[in-house]
């Protein structure tokens, strides 16, 4: 055998392939799954804790400027860490699927507050006055004037941000979760034969390679027609 | 509460396993950080080169890289590698998984640095005798990097906070001491404490960041 075939043999063995393509299958639905609530929640999240900023409670401000920075100075890693083997010892069990969701949606919070909150500032002080006195409510003024203005200058950082941080589904693999990477490792071990990865590492192309994609078209666009 | 989260005996015992993970943790940032910014220049200069058949696949490789979630390139280094017949240690694995991730990140963003100074600047260092080198060392890179230097810096602080995916290929990192400290003491409180750490040494970072963005974008 040549060592040329010997490394096809080893990397993508079609018998091994075939035998573990459900599991990754299954695997990549844990991951939309999971990359799913992460977004909607953590995008959510960022943007109250915005609103709730804009409407300047220095106390208020000043605790949601700390969370924020906790949560961008904290390795996602070691927040799906302490949630899933520190928690237990209060009596609550979170399980790895909603460690690593409550982990990275509370980051995606914040990196998405951050950029929310640069967004609304942006907006010149001038285009407020001006709305509230043609008779606006505040909260006519932050949804008809201000959010389009502000979000659609979010947009570019916002997708590359949440890619990013979607990406780390794949942390959830060390706590447990059965998404790709997770079902991949276990049908290394069970196979031993490292196909299973090749074809996760497949499976993780063709979920974020488009959004990858998206994101560097995003960013094109935004800028010229600014 | 604080019997189980901040217990003091528990980290009168633990302190020296955590801070042999720091020194480690800080040792790896230095290594990686700038083996990052080394693949990420190269890639930004080959940028600059219209010839299709280099930025296609340029451009493939920097999307790839950025689509492919780093912990799914180091397992696959690292359990892969055995099976190809040499085996990496954990060490070379991240470093080489770091070159080809971070390097893409910090590949775009010294690009968008470099795209950023006018063209009528690099005319006129050519114009003056200036090499081509020497027009990007003395004239573009300077300030290119200057105009995408929050960027920079955002990457750095990504790039120090993955290295803590070092622990799931057993680098005696800081992450991963806590959680042997944790295991040994059945107590999080070497977890907190790790948390802790990261904290206060990556805060100041992430204050002056925010700073420069706000200010970013609210000049626009």
């Amino acid at each position: 055998m040549s060592s040329w075939d010997r490394f096809v043999e080893t990397f993508f063995n079609a018998k091994v392939m075939a035998k573990y393509l459900p599991d990754i299958a299954y695997g990549m639905v844990i991951t939309v799954e999971l990359a799913a609530l992460v977004i909607v929640t953590g995008l959510a999240a960022g943007l109250a804790l915005a609103l709730l900023r804009s409407l300047g409670f220095r106390p208020v401000n000043l605790l949601i400027v700390f969370v924020v920075d906790l949560f961008r100075a904290l390795p996602p890693l070691v927040i799906i860490v302490f949630i899933y083997f520190g928690l237990p010892t209060l009596d609550l069990s979170p399980s790895g699927f909603i460690s690593t969701w409550l982990s990275l949606a509370l980051v995606l919070m914040a990196f998405s507050e951050e950029i929310f909150w640069a967004g609304i500032t942006s907006i010149a002080k001038g285009q407020w006055e001006a709305a509230r006195s043609t008779g606006l409510s505040y909260g006519q003024t932050l949804i008809h004037v201000v959010l389009p203005q502000a979000l659609r200058l979010t947009i570019p950082p916002l997708t590359n941000r949440t890619i990013a941080i979607t990406k780390g589904t794949a942390l959830g693999s060390v706590v447990a979760v059965s998404e790709i990477l997770g079902m991949a490792s276990s049908a290394v071990s069970n196979s031993y034969n490292p196909s299973p990865l090749t074809l996760a590492a497949a499976a993780y192309l063709l979920l974020f390679f488009p959004m990858v994609v998206m994101g560097r078209w995003l960013e094109t666009r935004m800028r010229w027609k600014r | 509460m604080l019997q189980t989260f901040f217990n003091l005996e528990i980290i009168g015992a633990a302190w020296k396993i955590l801070l042999a993970g720091l020194g480690n943790t800080i040792l790896l940032s230095v290594v990686v950080v700038p083996l990052g910014l080394f693949g990420g220049l190269i890639l930004s200069l080959l940028a600059g080169v219209r010839n299709p058949w280099v930025r296609y696949p340029l451009m493939a490789w920097v999307d790839f890289f950025r689509a492919f979630p780093p912990l799914v390139l180091l397992i696959f280094l690292f359990a892969g590698s055995p099976f190809a017949g040499f085996e990496m240690s954990g060490f070379t694995c991240v470093c080489i998984a770091f070159f080809l991730n971070t390097g893409a990140y910090y590949g775009e963003i010294l690009r968008a640095g470099i795209e950023s100074i006018p063209q009528g600047q690099i005319d006129a260092a050519r114009s003056t005798g200036l090499g081509r080198l020497q027009t990007m060392l003395y004239v573009v890179l300077p300030q290119g990097v200057r105009n995408v230097l929050p960027d920079l810096l955002s990457n750095t602080l990504e790039v120090v906070k993955l290295t803590s995916l070092g622990s799931v290929v057993a680098m005696p990192e800081l992450l991963f001491q806590a959680r042997q400290a944790q295991s040994l003491t059945y107590n999080p409180t070497p977890i907190v404490l790790a948390a802790l750490v990261y904290f206060v040494m990556l805060w100041p970072l992430v204050r002056l960041l925010s700073r420069l963005e706000n200010r970013a974008l609210a000049q626009r």
